[in-house]
């Protein structure tokens, strides 16, 4: 267990910078998750925690110990690989093994930890396998299990879910959520899937472009986004956007001439502003005709079950926006639904520098 | 196939026996003037069925010797080619598995220097540059010996290139794990990489061991010592030595004795075989 | 072309590579570059001094008609050999793909000659076309035509091609055989649909698709040509009668080992080493267009 601290890593290929001083504070124990879309520098980031990418810039260093120049065995790290790397000539056990071997463990200890992961892991029928006998997620397990053995510091993980299918997909995600609950080892977690993201992670790291747009806890980041990426990525269906100008007062978002609605006392600094209105799809509530409604004209429905995905236009505004609303059935196309949103759900956004006002 | 043609079948057929039928007829020659006597063997027209005499040649190639004298053992020959085939195949192998290694894995000053220096020997063969290499081996004193034989055919830009793309396509995720591991690069090398290529190397060995067989002109010139001859031109000194009048039943046989290892480590290992020959070609 | 991490720069690169670099200096380069060296000299018959003529050696050979002629004879020789093992091969390979039942025993039958040595091979037609005892040349002297390639250059000349088409025979097969099998079938079955009987799908789909293989056969063909088949010659004809069968490669050996005209030799050899280099790209380029590397 070990706190791991990242201080103003840049990364860069030539004359490119493919990430721009990256700040992170990683506490013992904790289970991060850096989320981003693909490409936008988090695997270079794991990479370069692991030792297999050279570091730019800026230090990161485990346990107060600068690792910069360290070889990945000496960092006291273990890695889960998006495609596992087991040895593919080696049974289950020697996969295992072999980093303890490598390292002079004693025959009777290497058993005793391999025996003591497979049994967490429930591996124990398949130790005198080959990789290629196994299922994805049991080759998932033994990736895994090959880390867990080494009693590493760290645990990093490079989309180690990315190769499976959905339904294990959220199988292994509760077990690894379980997992960690047990062992309390401080875990670095990669993914492009904001789901996976919200569920596993204590603190997220959201990157885009090589930039950390925002890091805090899964109910931070989705109750108040510091940016419009942040917003848009995290959450499914995705937030609405709606462009509006703030009243003078900063009592009211004007979206047309005809549509307003009102917004949370704490925003009369921006009074007369051109913003971007955030709402997410959830946050909106079907009501009477009223002064200060949305009338969204329905273009089609999505039914699934416990609600509907209803996807219309505002008048004057050709984009789709999306609602959630529960216990609806039916709707059909061009009928007029009033929406409301309560104003504390109600995100504003410098269209400007997408930062959050 | 797609229509049922019996005809088309038949006639498919047909053409592939009539095609066997070509290929083998040399070899059936072979085993049949292999085991008939030296007087059978004067007589027009020559046989097309096989004699008695086929253990009795047999035994007279390996006990007796061939040539004008007798004093050529087949199975000194036999011999001398297993170890020219066996020392050029595997040390094809091993140099090659290591230069390999070293141009994927490593990024080093010279490492393009040296690919390209490999490189320009990818098909450079030993025919064409027969003289001067001849004078390095003698100038080196190895003429008459087993390293003279097989060191100078050990250098191959294929097998290497064969290596580099197999090195390649092994996911670099594998090397990773193993540094996290713990494992440095001759570790990496030896417990990952030779093991995950096993049947490439095999493949490799089943190519080389006939390409060793089968060398002819570089043993023609480096050896004089009869004990040093190999089978495939130890026939050709027989037919010299015999010009007038051949011993064609002896001749035959060593014939088909230099020609049935080869063969049956084609046939026996043929996937091996076929793999390798695709790929190092390819 | 390199790793996505690669180890740290240390002596060990070098002493990996070391081997291979030191025996293809001392065995290729090195000897090579002597054979530049020696084809700009020029020696008094005895061997005692030598001469450096620059490149007299070279106008010597080009506007030796010998040479020129041992030149041609060597590309009627090779678009022979090339021609008819290519032929025969796909043909073989065709059917051996159409049938359903057998294909790999017919590919066991066919393909073991590749394991016998040029030199065996020679041996061996050397001795069914035996002018006195060869079973051939009895069977044509029965139907009036009399064998001779000892005397004969023509048939000298025929029977050096067909012992090194029947050598090749095999290769090209397995190399048309694996590329035909590469075709997807659904491919072949759609030609069906649409009305193609398996000759017309032959012509249509699957030669169009074999052509890479081919292409690169076609080359290998000539390099095998041009330099494996030394042995051949070198057993069955010795370049006779009256150098009706001397190729290059085998003119080199002759002029070099027996005829001790050093110069002469490394001349034609770097002429040699050129077309081999030229093929090399021209293969090399192949391959790069066709593999990712």
């Amino acid at each position: 267990m070990a706190r791991v601290l990242i201080e103003n890593i840049t990364k860069s290929y030539g004359e490119t910078e493919v990430l721009h001083g990256i700040n992170t504070d990683i506490q013992e124990g904790e289970f991060i998750v850096i989320v981003g879309p693909s490409g936008c520098g988090k695997s270079t980031l794991l990479r370069m925690i692991a030792g297999l990418e050279e570091i730019s810039s800026g230090t990161i260093s485990i346990d107060d110990r600068v690792v910069n120049n360290l070889e990945p065995k000496d960092r006291d790290i273990a890695m889960v690989f998006q495609n596992y790397a087991l040895y593919p000539h080696m049974t289950v056990f020697k996969n295992m093994a072999y980093g303890l071997q490598l390292r002079k463990f004693s025959r009777k200890d290497i058993k005793k930890r391999v025996d003591q992961a497979a049994k967490l892991l429930q591996l124990e029928e398949l130790l005198d396998r080959k990789p290629r006998q196994l299922s994805g997620g049991q080759r998932q397990r033994v990736a895994m299990g090959r880390c867990i053995v080494r009693e590493p510091k760290v645990f990093l993980f490079d989309e180690p879910l990315s190769n499976l299918d959905a339904k294990l997909r959220v199988q292994m995600r509760l077990e690894l959520r379980k997992l960690h609950r047990r062992l309390k080892v401080t875990s670095i977690y990669v993914t492009h899937d904001q789901v996976e993201a919200m569920t596993l992670g204590d603190r997220l790291v959201v990157i885009n472009a090589g930039y950390a747009e925002q890091i805090g806890t899964p109910l931070d980041l989705y109750e108040k986004p510091a940016t419009l990426f942040v917003a848009g990525f995290l959450g499914s269906p995705a937030m609405n956007f709606i462009k509006a100008q703030i009243s003078a007062d900063g009592k009211q978002a004007r979206l047309s001439d005809s549509v307003q609605i009102p917004l949370h006392t704490g925003s009369a600094d921006c009074g007369g502003k051109e913003v971007t209105l955030g709402i997410r799809p959830e946050h909106f509530s079907l009501t009477e005709q009223g002064h200060s409604t949305l009338p969204l004209t329905v273009d089609h429905a999505e039914f699934h079950g416990a609600d509907t995905i209803i996807y219309g236009r505002l008048p004057g505004n050709d984009e789709l926006l999306t609602a959630r609303l529960p216990h609806i059935h039916h709707i059909s196309q061009d009928k007029v639904l009033h929406l409301t949103a309560a104003p504390e759900h109600i995100h504003l956004f410098d269209p400007a520098s997408g930062k959050r006002i | 196939m797609i229509e049922n043609r019996p005809l088309a079948t038949w006639f498919s057929h047909a053409i592939l026996i009539l095609g066997v039928a070509v290929v083998a007829f040399p070899i059936w020659i072979t085993f049949v003037g292999a085991s008939h006597d030296a007087i059978r063997m004067t007589q027009v027209p020559l046989p097309l069925l096989p004699g008695d005499q086929f253990f009795i040649n047999l035994k007279a190639a390996f006990v007796d010797g061939v040539g004008n004298a007798k004093e050529q053992s087949v199975g000194i020959m036999m011999f001398n080619s297993l170890i020219m085939a066996m020392m050029i195949a595997v040390g094809k192998i091993i140099i090659s598995l290591l230069s390999a290694f070293a141009i994927v894995y490593f990024r080093f000053p010279l490492r393009m220097v040296f690919f390209w220096m490999i490189f320009v020997t990818l098909m450079l063969p030993v025919e064409v540059r027969i003289l001067p290499t001849f004078e390095v081996v003698a100038n080196l004193g190895m003429l008459n010996n087993y390293w003279g034989l097989t060191v100078p055919l050990i250098a191959s830009a294929t097998a290497t290139f064969m290596f580099r793309q197999v090195f390649l396509t092994v996911p670099d995720e594998l090397l990773e794990a193993a540094r996290i591991d713990g494992a440095g690069p001759m570790r990496f090398f030896k417990d990952i990489l030779l093991p995950v290529s096993r049947t490439n190397i095999a493949a490799l060995f089943v190519i080389l061991f006939i390409y060793g067989w089968n060398q002819y002109l570089w043993p023609l010139l480096i050896t004089t010592d009869k004990s040093m001859y190999t089978i495939v031109m130890g026939i050709k000194q027989m037919l010299e030595a015999a010009e007038e009048a051949p011993e064609w039943h002896l001749i035959m046989m060593t014939t088909l004795l230099a020609m049935i290892p080869p063969v049956l480590v084609v046939i026996g290992m043929q996937k091996l075989f076929i793999k390798g020959l695709t790929e190092t070609e390819k | 072309m390199l790793k996505r991490t690669h180890f740290k720069a240390s002596p060990l690169p070098y002493l990996l590579v070391a081997p291979q670099i030191f025996i293809t200096v001392a065995f290729f380069i090195w000897p090579a570059s002597q054979a530049v060296y020696q084809s700009m000299l020029l020696e008094d018959p005895f061997g005692l001094k030598s001469e450096f003529v620059w490149f007299e050696n070279y106008q010597l050979l080009f506007s030796d008609e010998i040479y020129f002629s041992t030149f041609l004879r060597t590309i009627v020789f090779s678009s022979l050999v090339a021609f008819l093992s290519l032929t025969v091969a796909l043909l073989l390979a065709a059917t051996a793909d159409h049938v359903v039942r057998g294909t790999r025993t017919y590919r066991t039958l066919l393909i073991w000659p590749y394991a016998v040595a040029p030199v065996v091979a020679g041996t061996i037609w050397m001795f069914i076309f035996d002018p006195t005892l060869g079973i051939v040349s009895y069977m044509l002297h029965g139907i009036g035509y009399e064998w001779n390639h000892r005397l004969n250059g023509n048939q000298a000349m025929a029977l050096i091609v067909l012992a090194a088409t029947w050598k090749q025979i095999s290769y090209n097969f397995l190399f048309f055989l694996a590329g035909m099998q590469a075709i997807p079938k659904s491919l072949i079955e759609a030609a069906a649909i649409d009305g193609a009987g398996p000759v017309r799908r032959f012509w249509t789909i699957i030669f169009p698709l074999i052509s890479p293989t081919t292409f690169f056969l076609m080359v290998m063909n000539i390099v095998y040509a041009f330099f494996d088949t030394f042995g051949i010659v070198h057993a069955v004809t010795k370049g006779g009668p009256a150098k009706a069968t001397e190729i290059l490669v085998y003119k080199v050996y002759n002029d070099g080992f027996i005829g001790l005209d050093l110069g002469g030799s490394a001349a034609q050899s770097v002429i040699l080493m050129l077309i081999v280099i030229t093929l090399t790209v021209i293969q090399f380029r192949y391959i790069e267009r066709r593999v990712e590397y």
